[in-house]
This record gives structure tokens, C-alpha cells and sequence, in this order.
């Protein structure tokens, strides 16, 4: 329908289609593309995880310090209880920064506890001092004795025992005239060195840090000792081999089963709370190793030197099985069997000495055992001579090789330490002490980082989908992290170790949940080139004739104007 | 006077000798790594692309030799070359003509064959993003003292790399992977080998740290193969491969080769495009790097030095009856596996299509022409139509 207005044709039913088609497009159409190519992302706890990314962490140990009769007067006796707190802070880099707290409690020693300071030794006044009282997990307590004391050694001034813990010589020139004052500044550092110890100590809390903190590499002590333990994990495997190249010589018979429940399991049963265990053991036969070994005449036995050991690892690894269902770390032990016409094999150190355990560990690998068998039967023995394996002994060496290849064996002890030897538990409860305080801060910091990547990820890239079950792994994660944090504060270690074990699980399995796959990659260039074949034929007859109503708006008020002048 | 001489030499010999004793254990420690992975792709399948999968075949075998175990070893090839109707002889790839290296052998393990070798698959690698029910052959479980090799080869152009003639990944995509796998510290070094055509482009992207390059041609150049075997019919390697073989055969476990020398491999004389490298991202001075320390898989060993003494005996492990309480349950897994869906489904209704274009464009033309007829009826005879208007 034409309207005739001053000779102008307007074309109003044109019109009035051209401006509906372009109200649906604009107000219907776009919005509706808008959602249709959006991807789903569920709410992610962005705000908190940013907090998090900024690690204050506060670790708290708590002190006993007891006086034993003789190491203060009367009048210093009635002062003493009394509680210090102490604060050491360290930053580590700009987001990550550390603070130490040691609450200090001393008291004077109970009548009982001087009873059991009057043993012959030290270590059964260590016995009879913990059937008293058991401390709690990740506290301490430190019996001062006094110079005259015959339960230590004449050149040892420290003695750390089994359990929580430690005997401390009061120095020679401290005079029983001091003040409590003076006393106690005195014994401050000597505590602090056997808080270092038998608690945590700086390096090691740093060293825990090492996913979050690439720190230079110091000396190569520390960074053999950094690469040597396997980093926490929520399971490991255990396997213990049994190579027997030449069967025809030797029949062996090794009582695993027994061995592992008697030595292995003790320690692995302590170890619990940090992981789960499961070991298993295989027999291979005709498994030579890579290494042809050299006779060493003056010995009269064949010797491996410390340089070819590097190669005796991987020809055998091939053949070794691991557990397909897990993808757990797998620590390999073998015992090794020379054959009959290669017995005895004894390992050379550096130094062309030959090594008294006859065994070597790969780090984050295992370690293997030589075991010579030659004394067990004479030249006219017939073969196939059957040998009883004595597991004691080996087993002495592989719990010695898996505490080293767990972190549960710290660097050497300070001078005139004196540490008790290994339980037959294998482990001592200040040493699971510290590996619990290293492993919970190696949790956390890894947790921390793997969530702060994944929400910047998730930020970088605008079409991965987030789906529901991530964001909850993420917000529980979160949630686990703040807690863990919390009871370190508080000195509660095991609850941290078990909130920032969950932590490391749902940030892990948010991490690499498979659906997070950013599997299409669109340059701007090929965005453009999809959409306009498909949106330019539409748009421009829209924009044309919305121009076209546009000028012939102007054209007619301008001749209205015309008119009116 | 000769004497004073004698003995410093001597002397000075001896602390040399200590002190290389000591570099030793040093250089053990300096490279920062435990273990070792190989990740190996192939992706090109068709006969015509024999020598892609001779190629990666090539470099498993090297890497098996210096040490690599397979279970370390993540090995994507297409492997429809060896049993392809084509081959004249069948369970072989060749390597070199007069078929004088089966890289086949009898001990490949490959872990994506066929259709598994995509781009989604060897991003969920690098990444670990697979499924929970993969089993550990195919997962990629280094940590962050792993040195990694990578290598891949096939079809390239500038920026990405075809995946089976089907899909390709950019070089976007393979930088923004390196960069998840390093948030993730799921490795120490990484040392990236491509031998396609303008291999350099993908990794010119490349942002994460510790990563080292080589490609075997620049950008606008193409990499040509070596040489065809008149019996097999086909080329059968890449002349960058081909020449860093020779040069890899060279290298031995202890052997003390660096990186240097692996960038002089294959010069454009001998491979007519200009092999490329980029250190600018890798912390170390690549003069310091072993070959071995990405090809082969040199354990750092320690001896134990202290032991601990056990005393007590074993416990007898009690017995627990042969026959009784020791319930057999007879398990049926049957259900768990993918098969199940195919046994257990029910005879799918076939849902009606519209008519295919052959019976479509028939039932046009006879109606078409009936109606056509009926026209001419009406119009000609002029008689009732059939039809009655009402």
C-alpha cells in the first residue's frame, strides 16, 4: 500500500517489514545466538582460591622443657613453670611466606620421672620415661640433666631417643648460681637446635615448598637430597624381586611373606596415615645384570665398580612387572643372586672399598642388594644346592633403603648428637613427626598451586566447559586447603595432614578430570570466516533498507522544512 | 730440583684425579633428573606414508637400546604398515633400502594404534587428562625430575601438523599443553624433535620454560624423504631422521656426546632444508646437556651406606586352612567391559528415512508424468477429468 505524501512514495508496508525484521533479529535473534554458543561454566570460588594463592603458613610445635634435680636452685625452682612463645617469621618469595611458632613450657621433673632419670643408660631411661606419658603427636619434650649426669657419654651432649623425646647435658659453665634469666637464655639455642632436629627445620619446610618455590639449587648435598625421596602421594607400591640367574647352580628359597610381615609392615603400618601401601613380590629367573663384573684377584672375587652400577638398573627394569591398575609410584627392591661362576660379587665404593652392605639405591626408584651365597656350600656340593635366604639381614638393608627413599631419614645429625638406633618399628615417632610436618606443607603448597593454575587456566581459555562435578572437586578443595592451613596454625598436625591429603585429592582429580579438554583452538581469522557467509547475506539487506528508511526520514522533514519556509 | 718438580706433578696429578672424582658425582646431580620418558608419534597412516612410521620406528628402537624401558615409553603410530596388503614383505618396516634393518622386530609395544592416534588422545597425554580406566602403558606419568623426549613426525605446514588426514593441532595448542604440563610440573626438560615439512613453525609458540626444540626445516621449506627401495615401492625414512640415526648410533650409555653436536646433525648438504633449533626457553647452556640425558635413561645410583639391625625372628605366618573357609566366588566381569553393550542390546528399530535421491527423483518423473498425462487429457480430449471439483 502506497501513501502519497507531497509526490513522495512511501512504501509503508516495506517499511514497517524492514523495521520488524530487524526488531526480531536485534532483540530475538542475537540474545538467542548469544546463548546457544555460549559454553557452560559452572561458579567457581574464584576469590577465595586468590586468597589462597598468597600462602602464609604458620607451623607450631610445642616444647617441654623439663629440669631435672641439680640443673636449678630452689629459688629458681618456685619461677620456673613458666610459658615463652616464640615467633621466627621467613619470607620465601612474594607469595609465599612462613612463620614459626614454638611454645615453650618448662617445668621441674616429677618424682617419677627422676626415677627414671636414674637408669644405668640412656636408652632405657628413654624406655622407662615414655611408659610415664605419651606426648601427642608433633610436640616434644626435652629432659635437662644435669653436667654431672652419667647417662650420656662423655662426648655427647644431646641424646634423642625413640619416641617424642630428647636428653639434654646442661652445659659445664653454666654454674647452678645463674639467674633463671640467664639459664634460660642459655638453653634457648640448644633447645631451638634440637627443635631443628626432631621437629622441622627451615630447609626442609623450604625444600617442601619446592613445587610452589623453584629455589636455586644450593649445594649438591641438598639437591641429591631433594631428588632422592619420592614426592607425596596418596599410595605407593611396593615390589621386592628376587633374581636368580643361574637356576641350575641354586635353588633359593626366600621367606618374603614372613619377612614383609614382620619388618616391612611395622613401618608401613606407622607410615598410614600418610599413604596407602601394597607390596608385592616376584621371582625372576635367568635375569643377568647389564654389567659384566671384573675378578679382582687380590680379593679372589669379582667386584662392580660404582661407575657401571648407572647400567645395571635398566636391563633389568625391562623385565621387571608393575601393577597396571594403579598409576601410584613403584619402588623396586631386588636381591640379587650372583651366579656360580661369578660368586662372590662384592660392590667398590669411590674410594675402591668394598661396601659393607653390598647394596646400592637409585632415587625415586628402589635399591638393589647383592647377596653371595658361595659360603652356603662347598665345591662338591651337588647341584642344584638349595639356600635358605637369611631375611633378617637383607630385610636390614631394603627398610634401611626404603626409609631413605620415603624422606623418613634426615641429613646427618649435628655434632655430639647422639640418635638412637632404629627401632625394629623402623621408624621413630619424632621422625614421622617430621615427615608429617614436611609432607602436610608439601600437600598444601602443591594443592594451592595446582588449584590457582587450573582457575587461571579456566580463566585464559573462554570455551572449555566447567562442569558441575568440577566446581564442586574445586570448592571442596578450597575448603580442605583453609582447614589444613587452620590446624597447622593450631598445632594439630594429624587433622592437617589428613585435611590437606583430601585437599591434594579433589584438587588433583580437578585438575585432570578428563572433560577439561580445550580441544578446539579458533583464531579470530576462522571466527570471521565462519560467521560471515552466514550472517552478511542477512545483515546487509536489513541495513540497507534501514538506511534507506533513515534517508528518506531526512528527505521528508527537510521537506517539510522547505514547505514550511 | 727435579724431584720438587716430580712431586707437584705427581701431586697435582693426584688432586686432579680427586677432583674428577668429585665432578663426577657432580655432573651426576647436574642435569636435575631421575627418569626418563619417550613420547613418539607418528601421524600419518597410508601406505604411501611408510616412511613416517619407519621414521618413529627408527627412534623407538634407539631409545630402547640407550636404556629407556617401554613401560617409559608412550609409542602412537597408525601400524598399518606391517600387515598392510601392500607389503611385500609382511610383519617388517624397513628402515634402509636392501631391507637391511627390520625396525619392526618382535618387541614393538605400541600404545595408540589405528584410529586411537588423534589429537584429542596426544593432548590427554601430554596433559593427563585420560579417562580413569586407562591403563598405565598409556598414561604419561613423569613428575617433575622427568626428562622427556618428544618426537613427532608426518604431514606440516606453517603452524600446525595433520593428524591422520583427518585434523590437525596448531602450534597454539602444542605451546598452550607444554604450558599445562609445566603448572603441573610434570616434567624437568623436555626436549621437542619434529621432522615434517616447515617443522620449525611449531615451536615458534612455544612460552614454557626448560623446553629445547629441533625441527628439520624452516618455515617455507620442505623436508624431503631419503631414499625409495625399488622393492618395496615407497621412500622409506626422512632424510633428517635418517641422519640423525647414523648420528644416534654413534651414542652409547656412557657416552659423553652433548647437544651441540646434535644440532650440527644433518646440514642443509646432506638434507637440503635448513634443520632449525630454539634454546632461548632452556635454563642450562645446551653445551652441558648429554644426549643421553634425554635418549637413554642413565640411573643416578647411591650406595647405602648404613643398614639396620634386625633381630627378631619371623613370625610364622599363620596358615590359613586349604580347604573350607575360603569361600571361590565365581566373578563375572563380563559386564564391565565395552562388549557388554554389544551382547546385552536389543535389536535396534530401524528408524524410517525419507526416500533415497534415486527412488525420489524416480517417483517424480512417474508422477511428473501422470499428472502431465492427465493435463493432456483434459486439455486434449476435453472430457471429464477423473477427478470430480467440487
Amino acid at each position: 500500500m502506497y501513501v502519497h505524501k507531497a509526490g513522495l512514495q512511501i512504501d509503508l508496508r516495506g517499511q514497517l517489514a524492514a523495521l520488524s525484521i530487524a526488531a526480531v533479529v536485534i532483540l530475538i535473534g542475537v540474545p538467542l545466538w548469544w546463548r546457544t554458543t555460549e559454553t557452560y561454566r559452572a561458579w567457581l570460588p574464584v576469590s577465595q582460591i586468590q586468597e589462597l594463592a598468597n600462602l602464609q603458613l604458620q607451623l607450631s610445635a610445642d616444647v617441654e622443657v623439663v629440669f631435672a634435680r641439680g640443673t636449678v636452685t630452689p629459688e629458681q625452682q618456685k619461677k620456673v613453670p613458666l610459658t615463652l612463645t616464640q615467633d621466627d617469621e621467613h619470607v620465601v618469595d612474594e607469595d609465599t611466606a612462613l612463620r614459626y611458632r614454638y611454645e615453650t613450657r618448662y617445668r621441674t621433673a616429677t618424682i617419677m620421672e627422676e626415677d627414671a632419670l636414674n637408669q644405668p643408660t640412656a636408652a632405657e631411661a628413654d624406655l622407662s620415661l615414655h611408659t610415664l606419658s605419651e606426648s601427642p603427636c608433633g610436640s616434644l619434650v626435652v629432659y635437662v640433666i644435669p653436667e654431672s649426669s652419667s647417662l650420656l657419654p662423655e662426648d655427647v651432649d644431646v641424646y634423642v631417643g625413640q619416641r617424642r623425646t630428647a636428653l639434654l647435658r646442661i652445659g659445664a659453665q653454666t654454674r647452678v648460681g645463674r639467674t633463671l634469666e640467664q639459664l634460660l637464655s642459655h638453653l634457648e639455642p640448644r633447645v631451638k637446635q634440637v627443635l631443628q632436629v626432631m621437629s622441622f627445620s627451615h630447609t626442609d619446610i623450604t625444600a617442601a615448598l619446592s613445587d610452589r618455590v623453584r629455589l636455586s639449587p644450593g649445594n649438591k648435598e641438598s639437591i641429591a637430597d631433594s631428588m632422592r625421596a619420592f614426592k607425596s602421594s596418596p599410595g605407593y607400591e611396593i615390589t621386592f624381586s628376587l633374581l636368580n640367574p643361574d637356576p641350575k647352580s641354586h635353588r633359593l628359597h626366600w621367606d618374603i611373606e614372613g619377612a614383609v610381615q614382620t619388618y616391612i609392615q611395622p613401618l608401613l603400618r606407622k607410615l598410614a596415615p600418610l599413604a596407602n601401601f601394597s607390596i608385592d613380590s616376584q621371582t625372576l629367573y635367568y635375569a643377568m645384570l647389564g654389567v659384566n663384573p671384573r675378578f679382582d684377584s687380590s680379593r679372589s672375587a669379582y667386584t662392580l665398580n660404582s661407575d657401571s652400577l648407572a647400567h645395571v638398573i635398566n636391563p633389568v627394569e625391562a623385565r621387571l612387572g608393575s601393577n597396571a591398575a594403579s598409576s601410584n609410584p613403584v619402588l623396586n627392591f631386588l636381591l640379587y643372586v650372583p651366579d656360580a661362576h661369578h660368586s662372590p660379587l662384592h660392590i667398590n665404593d669411590h674410594k675402591k672399598q668394598e661396601v659393607p652392605s653390598n647394596a646400592f639405591h637409585s632415587p625415586r626408584w628402589g635399591g638393589i642388594m647383592v647377596y653371595n651365597v658361595n659360603d652356603f656350600y662347598g665345591p662338591e656340593a651337588a647341584f642344584p644346592v638349595d639356600i635358605n635366604i637369611d631375611m633378617a639381614k637383607v630385610m636390614g638393608v631394603f627398610l634401611a633403603q626404603l626409609r631413605l627413599l620415603l624422606g623418613v631419614q634426615s641429613s646427618a645429625p649435628p655434632p655430639r648428637f647422639l640418635v638412637a638406633p632404629c627401632s625394629s618399628a623402623g621408624i621413630a615417632d619424632w621422625e614421622l613427626d617430621r615427615l608429617m610436618w614436611s609432607r602436610s606443607v608439601e600437600n598444601i603448597a602443591t594443592a594451592t598451586t595446582t588449584i590457582t593454575s587450573l582457575a587461571q587456566l579456566l580463566d585464559q581459555i573462554g570455551n572449555i566447559v566447567i562442569n558441575d562435578n568440577i566446581a564442586q572437586q574445586v570448592s571442596s578443595a578450597v575448603t580442605s586447603l583453609q582447614l589444613a592451613v587452620a590446624e597447622l596454625e593450631s598445632g594439630n598436625l594429624r587433622f592437617a595432614l589428613q585435611y590437606s591429603k583430601e585437599a591434594i585429592l579433589a584438587s588433583e582429580r580437578a585438575f585432570f578430570d578428563p572433560s577439561l579438554l580445550h580441544l578446539l583452538y579458533f583464531p579470530d581469522d576462522q571466527k570471521f570466516a565462519i560467521y560471515i557467509p552466514l550472517f552478511l547475506p542477512m545483515c546487509v539487506p536489513i541495513l540497507l533498507s534501514l538506511l534507506k528508511i533513515v534517508s528518506d526520514a531526512r528527505q521528508r522533514r527537510r521537506e517539510k522544512h522547505a514547505k514550511a519556509d | 730440583m727435579k724431584i720438587l718438580t716430580l712431586w707437584s706433578l705427581f701431586s697435582t696429578y693426584l688432586l686432579a684425579s680427586s677432583l674428577n672424582i668429585e665432578n663426577h658425582a657432580a655432573q651426576f646431580f647436574s642435569s636435575g633428573h631421575t627418569n626418563n620418558w619417550a613420547v613418539l608419534v607418528c601421524t600419518s597412516r597410508f601406505w604411501f606414508n611408510y616412511r613416517h612410521v619407519a621414521n618413529t620406528l627408527s627412534v623407538y628402537r634407539s631409545v630402547k637400546r640407550l636404556g629407556i624401558p617401554d613401560s617409559h615409553i608412550v609409542l602412537m603410530l597408525a601400524d598399518d604398515m606391517a600387515c598392510n596388503h601392500r607389503n611385500p614383505k609382511p610383519a617388517t618396516v624397513f628402515s634402509h633400502k636392501n631391507m637391511e634393518l627390520n625396525v619392526y622386530g618382535d618387541d614393538v609395544e605400541v600404545d595408540y594404534r589405528g584410529y586411537e592416534v588423534t589429537v584429542e588422545n596426544f593432548l590427554r597425554v601430554l596433559t593427563g587428562r585420560l579417562p580413569p580406566s586407562t591403563p598405565r602403558s598409556k598414561r604419561l606419568l613423569s613428575d617433575d625430575r622427568s626428562n622427556i623426549l618428544i618426537y613427532l613426525t608426518g604431514h606440516g605446514g606453517n603452524g600446525f601438523l595433520k593428524f591422520q588426514d583427518s585434523e590437525e593441532i596448531s602450534n597454539v595448542e602444542l605451546a598452550d599443553a607444554f604450558e599445562q604440563m609445566w603448572q603441573k610440573r610434570r616434567y624437568n626438560e623436555l626436549l621437542f624433535i619434529i621432522d615434517t615439512c616447515q617443522g620449525a613453525s611449531m615451536y615458534e609458540r612455544f612460552y614454557s620454560p626448560n623446553l629445547m626444540a629441533l625441527a628439520s626445516s624452516q618455515v617455507g621449506e620442505d623436508s624431503l624423504s631419503h631414499q625409495p627401495d625399488l622393492a618395496i615401492g615407497v621412500h622409506l625414512m626422512d632424510r633428517y631422521t635418517f641422519y640423525l640415526l647414523e648420528f644416534l648410533e654413534d651414542i652409547h650409555p656412557a657416552s659423553k656426546t652433548n647437544m651441540n653436536d646434535l644440532f650440527k646433525v644433518c646440514p642443509k648438504s646432506q638434507c637440503v632444508s635448513t634443520p632449525g633449533h630454539r634454546t632461548d626457553l632452556f635454563l642450562r647452556d645446551p653445551g652441558s646437556v648429554l644426549i643421553t640425558d634425554f635418549f637413554g635413561s642413565v640411573r643416578k645410583v647411591e650406595i647405602t651406606m648404613e643398614t639396620i639391625n634386625l633381630t627378631d625372628p619371623i613370625e610364622q605366618v599363620e596358615q590359613s586352612p586349604v580347604n573350607g573357609e575360603l569361600q571361590k566366588e565365581r566373578n563375572s566381569y563380563v559386564d564391565q567391559l565395552p562388549v557388554s553393550e554389544i551382547i546385552h542390546q536389543k535389536p535396534k528399530q530401524r528408524d524410517w528415512h525419507p526416500p533415497d535421491g534415486f527412488i525420489l527423483g524416480l517417483w517424480t518423473l512417474i508422477l511428473l508424468v501422470f499428472f502431465k498425462t492427465l493435463a493432456f487429457q483434459e486439455t486434449a480430449v476435453g472430457s471429464k477429468p477423473p477427478y470430480r471439483v467440487q
